[in-house]
């Protein structure tokens, strides 16, 4: 153990842990400014902006002697009895001193900066800055530049180098370079080889400045509107945390969630720009009957009796679980298919896959199937049914011909069933799709349900790493829609309002798999494998 | 003190001095034999630091210390860097050297590899010497040819080859890391430190790097000895222990406002009038010196009075010199307005900077900016307490900034005008009778004369932002 003294604090260093200055500072809740430091990145210690003064503590005097230089946190290691000082004069008169420098150049952008309200240079000004300019003014505004999939403005630029160090670092495809010598410095790329990888997006989160620029979100939303509700990216089985920032229940934009033991601090641009659908006019957009060729609107309030008659009476019963759903919704759906008919036959819907993983130089990974919940859902069946019967197999059960009934969920973002596979389902006497968007299979269902986008769940997923995350709804779904799990809680006859949680302590105790869920998850999830391998609690099986 | 011998110098007049010939003919490479034949490496190490032989490229920093910081029992390779990048301003001794006694550099740059164990050695060559280049080149050609330099230096087991990498005109790329990253084939952007270039250098190896008239000084180390090497300079001040002393012979650069300029080689501790009046020939055009700058641009400058202070290490600093330096003095004469030498000065070390850290890239370009305000008659008196602030943040205050461009950036402009006051305020005062006590920022959008100024950088007035 390590003691370290920062201001008046004392704080401990766990064992086995490097940490810097300002790692350490953040221990003892003390942020120290820094434009170029960034966990995920190697230290550049250029921008200056996190010097402070620090010293010894000599262990058997404790004496202390502090260096008459600053030193940048940031490439300083906090180690067994290193003094920190962040808040005297003289680092005082450095920050402020910084930032004057940054000022006196930059262009005064700030009503039509994207960054305003998270800008680092605006927050630091009002924290540390001087009051008064004292630089000559010459306002002008920044210059825009093209450098592919994200939007440059060149003058904003502080040289923190962020950017140019993930596309060497993390995407490993270095497109972006700094470009001139001195005050002339401007980001650029190599005219024919723009910025164009996929995990780009995330250069526009590291950027402290107005600088780079997200072209989706460009102007479309301040800042301070924008309500950030956490979130799990569902575009594929790594299952980025990430955050919603939605205002009145639209969203604008997704950014990466820190979890150290998923996504670090990234996201693909795949999982980044994947919101438009929820907000797409498409989306089926209230309950619906087909009679006769007809389709006809059904009421919420009627359907959940009209549908629990229609099933009793209907003879096998099937459902078809798909990857997009919540754990607690698939195993929802299985509880009332086997209530309704105990030989009920479940089957995981098709796993959509894209080529391979993909794995960056930073370690992060793309998976190829991108649907966030297999790995969930299977394990639900397996319970259910002590086996996994994927869709190809349920396709050949239907031509068989002994289900009757079956209840399809979707939720996929994609066209995800064709015609001749939805001619399959000809032989059934009911058919129920709960789905988001059209497709020959919806246009064939008797009942026609319309599903909620994955903003709108409240939940949790299972990850190709056996990671449980869960999160709650950021966004209500629009008009006409009703989240999954809140019909199948009615359809099930359960009390009171669509609780989750609830569902997942039930789990928990009826599933092995699931037994680490019980307590209180921590925000980055559990590792469902780690406490099986454990062995803790009785009966556990290893997965 | 008995008469003063050259010993750098002693060849430069000699026909073809350049060559192996007339080299050896001198008793060229007969301290090499010596270290590789008789010697151990540490022994020559412990010579060098004996001698307290100081870098001689600007920092002084004692030589045979930076060697001892190599790690003991590494398994290399261990490289040398020979900075022959030269481009503090004023100086121009490393190219004498190299011209007309390459083989003195070059018996330096092995000796001193022999005594590191480096595997190879790169001279780092500025761009705008391509004679030193190719008279380089030609004399390592030679040594390869006469065994010594390869895989066998005369007949040992010490193998060393010698690479030349040319600069491409970049002042930082005289920085010692500035100096790795560029033969690393990447930007020039200094490392941050730690960690140390001993350490951790050139392809991430430990290396050092010393400047072309370091190295030649170990060659007449090893041949004279340290007792000889000592006898020359200035002693260490025996109150104070951790002073190295000033020994040895220094190349003293002189120009500018003078009868003789040139290259004179002195031992370390003569005066600087000495040095104008009786060596350079004294001030041209019988006018007084106004100003001087003891050893290349980053030092600062001296005044008339003040011209009586030692040219070694520590005397320097009394009169608020930054110190040493490279010993290459420029003089400017009584009819030389302060204004021009700090504009130029400003102006070079902001088109320097290599713009990685914020108060170098900004200081200095802000600085250019107010003295510009100044040349075009809006200049404040307040113009030069800010400027004095701006150079206070560029590494006066210490740590502030990630290598020592921005010190040499700031002491010109604290000497200037701390030392020049008066003659500024006047000429403010006399160009912008009217404003010049004026407080509030300039703005742009009301100053006429503010919109005309020559641009820096990428301001530009009332750009409008071009979507593409």
């Amino acid at each position: 153990m390590s003691t370290v003294i920062i201001d008046e604090h004392e704080i401990e260093i766990p064992e086995g842990k490097r940490l810097n200055v300002i790692e350490a500072a953040q221990l003892a809740g003390i942020e120290i400014p820094r434009y170029c430091w960034h966990p995920g990145l190697s230290v550049a210690g250029s921008c200056r902006m996190c010097l402070v003064e620090v010293g010894t503590r000599d262990a058997k005097t404790g004496q202390i002697n502090m260096m008459p230089k600053l030193v940048p946190a940031c490439n300083t290691p906090a180690t067994d009895g290193t003094v920190i000082v962040t808040q005297s004069e003289k680092v005082q008169r450095a920050r402020a001193m910084v930032e004057e420098r940054l000022l006196v150049r930059h262009p005064i952008d700030c009503p039509i900066c994207d960054k305003a309200g998270e800008c680092l240079l605006q927050d630091y000004h009002f924290q540390y800055g001087e009051k008064e300019r004292r630089a000559d003014l010459r306002p002008f505004t920044s210059r825009r530049r093209d450098i592919g999939d994200v939007t440059l403005f060149v003058d904003r630029c502080v040289m923190c180098s962020r950017c140019v160090r993930f596309a060497r670092e993390i995407s490993g495809t270095s497109e972006l370079m700094v470009i001139n010598r001195g005050s002339h410095e401007e980001i650029d790329v190599v005219p024919g080889y723009p910025l164009s990888n996929k995990l780009s997006g995330n250069v526009v989160d590291l950027c402290p400045v107005g600088a780079l620029g997200d072209k989706d979100f460009l102007y479309q939303q301040r800042v301070w509107f924008l309500a950030r509700r956490p979130g799990i990216c569902t575009g594929c089985a790594t299952g980025c945390s990430i955050w919603i920032d939605e205002n009145q229940d639209r969203i604008y934009r997704l950014k990466p969630r820190e979890n150290l033991h998923v996504n670090k601090w990234w996201i693909c641009n795949d999982g980044r720009y994947g919101y438009p659908h929820v907000h797409d006019p498409r989306r089926l957009a209230g309950p619906k009957r087909r009679e006769g060729g007809r389709a006809v609107d059904v009421d919420w309030s009627a359907l959940p009796g009209e549908l629990t008659e229609k099933l009793r009476g209907a003879g096998r019963l099937a459902a078809v679980v798909s990857p997009h759903l919540t754990v607690e919704e698939a195993y929802l759906l299985c509880k009332l298919m086997r209530e309704l008919d105990p030989k009920a036959v479940l089957a995981l819907g098709p796993v959509p896959t894209v080529g391979q993983h993909e794995t960056f130089p930073g370690g992060f990974t793309i998976s190829a199937e991108k649907c966030p919940n297999r790995r969930g859902v299977e394990e639900i069946l397996k319970h259910f049914t002590n086996g996994v019967t994927g869709f190809e197999q349920f396709l050949g059960q239907l031509e068989e011909g002994e289900i009757r009934c079956a209840w399809v969920s979707g939720g996929y973002r994609n066209d995800w069933i064709d015609e001749d596979t939805a001619a399959k389902f000809h032989r059934l006497d009911l058919l129920v799709v709960q789905d988001l968007f059209p497709s020959p299979l919806s246009e064939r269902a008797t009942y026609e349900l319309p599903a909620a986008a994955f903003a709108e769940r409240d939940g949790s997923y299972v990850n190709r790493g056996d990671r449980l995350q869960s999160a709650p709804w950021a966004i209500r779904p629009p008009a006409g829609v009703r989240v999954e799990g809140s019909l199948l809680w009615e359809l099930l006859d359960l009390e009171g309002l669509y609780d989750a949680r609830a569902v997942l302590d039930e789990m928990s105790l009826e599933m092995a798999y699931f037994q680490a869920a019980a307590d209180d998850l921590p925000e980055v999830g559990i590792d469902l494998k780690v406490n099986l391998l454990a062995g803790a609690g009785s009966g556990a099986e290893s997965a | 003190m008995s008469a003063f011998e050259p010993v750098l110098t002693a060849n430069i007049h000699k026909d073809n001095s350049h060559t192996l010939k007339v080299y050896e003919a001198g008793g060229g490479y007969r301290a090499l034999r010596k270290a590789v034949k008789t010697m151990a490496p540490k022994e020559v190490v412990d010579m060098v630091r004996a001698s307290n032989l100081r870098g001689r490229g600007g920092a002084g920093f004692p030589t045979g210390l930076k060697w001892t910081f190599l790690p003991e029992g590494h398994p290399g390779p261990i490289y040398l860097c020979v900075n022959a990048d030269e481009s503090e301003p004023g100086t121009f001794v490393n190219r004498i050297q190299m011209e007309f006694d390459p083989h003195q550099v070059l018996e330096g740059t092995i000796l001193s590899a022999f005594a590191t164990r480096a595997a190879a050695a790169y001279i780092y060559i500025r761009y705008e010497y391509p004679q030193c280049h190719k008279r380089m080149q030609q004399a390592i050609d030679e040594a390869y040819e006469a065994g010594y330099l390869g895989k066998s230096v005369l007949g040992s087991d010490f193998r060393l080859d010698v690479t030349i990498h040319r600069g491409a005109a970049a002042y930082v790329c005289g920085e010692e890391t500035g100096l790795i990253e560029s033969i690393e084939g990447k930007r020039a952007w200094p490392r941050i430190k730690p960690p140390f270039p001993a350490v951790e250098g050139l392809f991430r190896k430990p290396t050092v790097v010393n400047n072309v008239e370091t190295l030649a000084n170990v060659v007449h180390i090893v041949d004279r000895g340290v007792d000889w090497f000592k006898s020359i300079g200035v002693p260490a001040d025996p109150n104070n222990p951790r002073d190295p002393g000033s020994y040895g012979p220094k190349l003293f650069g002189v120009s500018g406002h003078v009868n003789r300029p040139g290259c004179y080689e002195l031992p370390l501790g003569v005066s600087a009038r000495e040095l104008i009046d009786e060596h350079a020939g004294g001030v041209w055009k019988d006018r007084k010196a106004k100003a001087v700058i003891p050893g290349g641009l980053s030092t600062g400058v001296m005044t008339e009075p003040e011209l009586d202070t030692a040219m070694d290490f520590s005397a320097l600093q009394s009169v608020g010199c930054l110190g040493l330096g490279t010993g290459c003095m420029m003089v400017v004469d009584e009819t030389y307005p302060m204004i021009e030498l700090l504009h130029n000065s400003c102006r070079f070390f902001s088109h320097e900077s290599c713009g990685q850290c914020t108060p170098c890239r900004e200081g200095t370009h802000w600085a250019v900016e107010i003295i510009e305000r100044i040349k075009a008659g809006r200049g404040r008196l307040k113009d030069l307490d800010l400027l004095m602030e701006i150079s206070q943040s560029m590494g006066i205050i210490p740590g502030t900034t990630i290598c020592g461009l921005a010190d040499g950036a700031a002491w010109p402009i604290k000497t200037t005008i701390v030392k020049f006051r008066d003659e500024l305020e006047e000429l403010i005062k006399q160009t912008n009778p009217v404003g010049y006590a004026v407080t509030d920022p300039v703005d742009a959008l009301e100053d006429e004369a503010h919109r005309n100024w020559p641009v820096l950088g990428t301001t530009r007035p009332y750009a409008a932002s071009t979507a593409n």
